[in-house]
């Protein structure tokens, strides 16, 4: 991402009426159910950190558990594949499609495939992929990348999809939402009973039993991974944890923090192919497992990123992305919890605004269900690129020479005065300036800037206390 | 000041209860600093002023280091940790050996409280900048709980509706939500109206609102739209830097709305 790219793009967001009251709707909607999922609860801090708690666990045995879950997931009868980064995770589902000749596949909703651009891998080799969720097909349809974790389609209003449904599958305009669903599960229907395998994510994966765990509301998860033939589900390494009971903690947060729901519709448990003595599931199922960077991540000081259960209520909560949306963060991951794990997974100077686009208000680690600190991460990202020399020779100089006047009390007054003289003058009797010089130019953009008082509070205090031994420390 | 005779002990080792203060000792007179901060010194002297006087009333006044400065977080908010923790060495050159440090931002206490023990990790002046760090106080906090004060006994010129912005540094960081609210219901005149968005950040974060001015702009006017939508005559604040962003927006936008800072309310200050 170019420096200034991103800050047109942001630009192109506040000015897009339409992406603004998407925007207001959606995550003022995310925000009020949960809280409202949340306050039901009977000591949700608890329960927030019993969640914690079960995620450090995972994290701290993950090499032990992931070989859990291999080996009982083979004892189901399952395969496990391996996937060192995007590319080979791609290599691993075409092969599968291979095997099996697979022509049409059928997909839940996953942000892993959405960072390896599976869909793109797929169709370069002629396979034709559709995305069930209905918030994923729009987006399919409309050739757009999803700019939630949960909601893809949060930067789209109503009216918006109803008018693409209108143009690319003849749907009569609508302003019901039921309606654009009913007119789109028509659509899907066929989808699944030509499907020659299905992928989908996985929300959690229960160690102790090889057990994978996806949450949703339309079903189509379900179908997708029941109906053909073959599954394949795909995950990052983190999502694994030890037990039932940290399933039964987590299951419970994800769906208030995610939609406000007690329980998502659909909990679907997936322990492998189709036994002899069931009537229907898929013949064959693998589970591939996606390192892309996690394994680094969780051997540096931002392990706790790793702890993330993808619920999207950070995104919600945050004043920045309600404000520019998921698109201007660039990748697959957007809002606080994206401008952490995009540079993290990426490499920090793929994404050098990102750790910077935050006002550290601290509204995302106050939502997120499982406490991750990330105004304490996005400062650790922002040390690194300073020590990576990222900002600009100026921004350096300026905090060099702010820290030599900061560490001087007779430096600091003096600059106190000069800059207390230069707003006075500036300002002319008005008590506020309406104009400042680069760099802080950035501020008198949006608000004025006020005149300083006169005198400081020391002379004040001076004045009031003079002879008065108040201080034994040279001034 | 006449010291005790424990307090004449020389230190023993490296780290010295007695000489540092860690315990309050029966009879021992209470030592508190105030750290007024830049912005309410050089700014805002009148609300370094209100806050003093304010402590004064509830019967503490302080003492004013005259050497202090910054607690370092411009540079430390913009990744310049090095920058940071050489204001912040000179801050605890400063203002260690206090019982307490109190200062009228939640921002800057949170700053101390969360960030200097790791600042000054392995540092040759780790225990002092520990005890800095678990002694400092936000003024509010301050007030309620450690002096337990209620009422200040002031009033309020005339009539006045008004709502408060909860400032995120004090409110997420320190959990600054009930002193204000308790101290202010105290205030004669002064009614209080709960504001929509009142624990919705103002697009300040420091450097953010010059290096990504668009978004802090949006934010701000984001928050401007709820003041103006808000009940009440004035806003009240514990952060003077929120209070100067949102004033400048407020006074860009032509509104006759004004955010002040509690202490101005709690000081009686307010015309």
């Amino acid at each position: 991402m170019k420096a200034e790219s991103f800050e047109k793009i942001v630009d192109h967001a506040l000015a897009d009426r339409q992406l603004q009251v998407a925007l207001d709707r959606g995550t003022t909607r995310g925000v009020n159910a949960r809280l409202l999922a949340m306050s039901e609860t009977t000591d949700a801090q608890a329960l927030r950190h019993q969640a914690r708690l079960a995620r450090e666990r995972a994290l701290n045995q993950l090499p032990e558990l992931l070989e859990q879950l291999e080996r009982n997931i083979i004892a189901n009868g399952g395969h496990v594949l391996w996937a060192r980064d995007a590319a080979e995770l791609n290599q691993h589902v075409l092969t599968i499609c291979r095997q099996h000749n697979v022509r049409r596949v059928v997909k839940g909703k996953s942000m892993v495939t959405e960072e390896t651009a599976l869909n793109h891998a797929l169709e370069q080799e002629g396979i034709d992929v559709v995305e069930s969720d209905l918030g994923e097909y729009i987006i399919q349809l409309a050739g757009e990348t999803p700019s939630h974790i949960v909601f893809p389609m949060l930067h789209k209003t109503k009216e918006a999809t109803a008018q693409l449904l209108h143009d690319k599958l003849g749907m009569p305009l609508t302003d019901q939402p039921e309606a654009m669903t009913r007119f789109v599960r028509g659509v899907m229907r066929q989808k699944y009973l030509q499907a020659d395998l299905g992928i989908s994510g996985v929300n959690f994966a229960i160690a102790e039993t090889g057990t994978i765990a996806t949450v949703e509301n339309e079903g189509n998860n379900r179908l997708s991974i029941s109906a053909p033939p073959v599954h394949v589900a795909v995950m990052g390494l983190e999502k694994v944890i030890a037990t039932w009971e940290d399933y039964a903690v987590l299951v419970q947060l994800l769906a208030r923090s995610a939609t406000g729901q007690r329980m998502t519709v659909y909990n679907n448990l997936i322990s492998g192919p189709r036994r002899p003595d069931e009537p229907d599931g898929p013949e064959a199922f693998y589970l591939i497992i996606l390192d892309n960077g996690r394994s680094r991540i969780l051997a540096s000081e931002y392990a706790e990123s790793l702890a993330c259960i993808r619920c999207g209520a950070c995104l919600n909560a945050c004043p920045v992305y309600q404000n520019i949306g998921g698109h201007a963060y660039g990748w697959v991951y957007p809002g606080p919890i994206g401008s952490i794990i995009t540079p993290l997974l990426r490499g920090p100077l793929t994404a050098p605004k990102l750790p910077y686009a935050s006002s550290l208000c601290g509204a995302c680690q106050a939502a997120c269900p499982v406490e991750i600190n990330i105004p304490d991460m996005l400062l650790k990202l922002r040390r690194d690129l300073v020590q990576a020399g990222d900002p600009s020779l100026g921004w350096r100089l300026g905090m060099k020479g702010w820290a030599v006047a900061f560490k001087s009390p007779m430096l600091y007054r003096l600059g106190g005065r000069i800059a207390g003289w230069l707003t006075r003058v500036l300002a002319r009797g008005k008590g506020h300036l309406r104009w400042l010089p680069p760099p802080f130019n950035g501020w008198t953009a949006h608000r004025d800037f006020p005149a300083f008082g006169t005198p400081s509070f020391r002379e004040r205090y001076l004045r009031r206390f003079k002879g008065q031994p108040h201080d034994s420390k040279k001034p | 000041m006449q010291l005790a005779a424990y307090q004449r002990l020389p230190p023993v080792g490296e780290y010295n209860l007695y000489r540092r203060r860690m315990l309050p000792l029966p009879g021992m007179a209470k030592r508190v600093a105030y750290f007024v901060t830049c912005i309410a010194d050089t700014v805002f002297p009148e609300i370094g002023e209100a806050a003093f006087e304010v402590l004064a009333r509830a019967g503490v006044t302080p003492e004013f280091p005259l050497g202090q400065t910054c607690c370092g977080q411009p540079a430390f908010n913009a990744g310049f940790t090095d920058e940071a923790r050489q204001v912040a060495e000179h801050f605890v050159e400063v203002f260690a050996g206090y019982e307490a440090i109190v200062t009228p931002s939640g921002s800057c206490a949170s700053m101390v409280k969360h960030y200097y023990p790791a600042l000054f990790r392995g540092h040759p002046r780790q225990a002092d900048a520990l005890h800095i760090a678990a002694r400092t106080y936000e003024l509010t906090e301050y007030l309620v709980d450690v002096l337990g004060v209620r009422d200040l006994g002031v009033a309020l010129p005339r009539p006045t509706r008004a709502a408060i912005h909860d400032a995120c540094h004090g409110y997420r960081g320190l959990g600054i939500a009930r002193q204000p609210r308790l101290l202010l219901s105290h205030v004669r005149n002064l009614t209080l109206v709960e504001m929509v968005g009142h624990d919705q950040c103002c697009g300040f974060g420091g450097l953010f609102a010059i290096k990504m001015s668009a978004i802090s702009g949006a934010m701000l006017r984001d928050k401007l739209a709820a003041i103006q939508d808000a009940d009440c005559d004035l806003v009240i604040t514990g952060d003077a830097s929120c209070m100067m962003h949102i004033n400048g927006g407020l006074s860009r936008a032509g509104s006759p709305k004004r955010v002040v800072h509690i202490a101005q309310v709690l000081a009686g200050a307010l015309k």
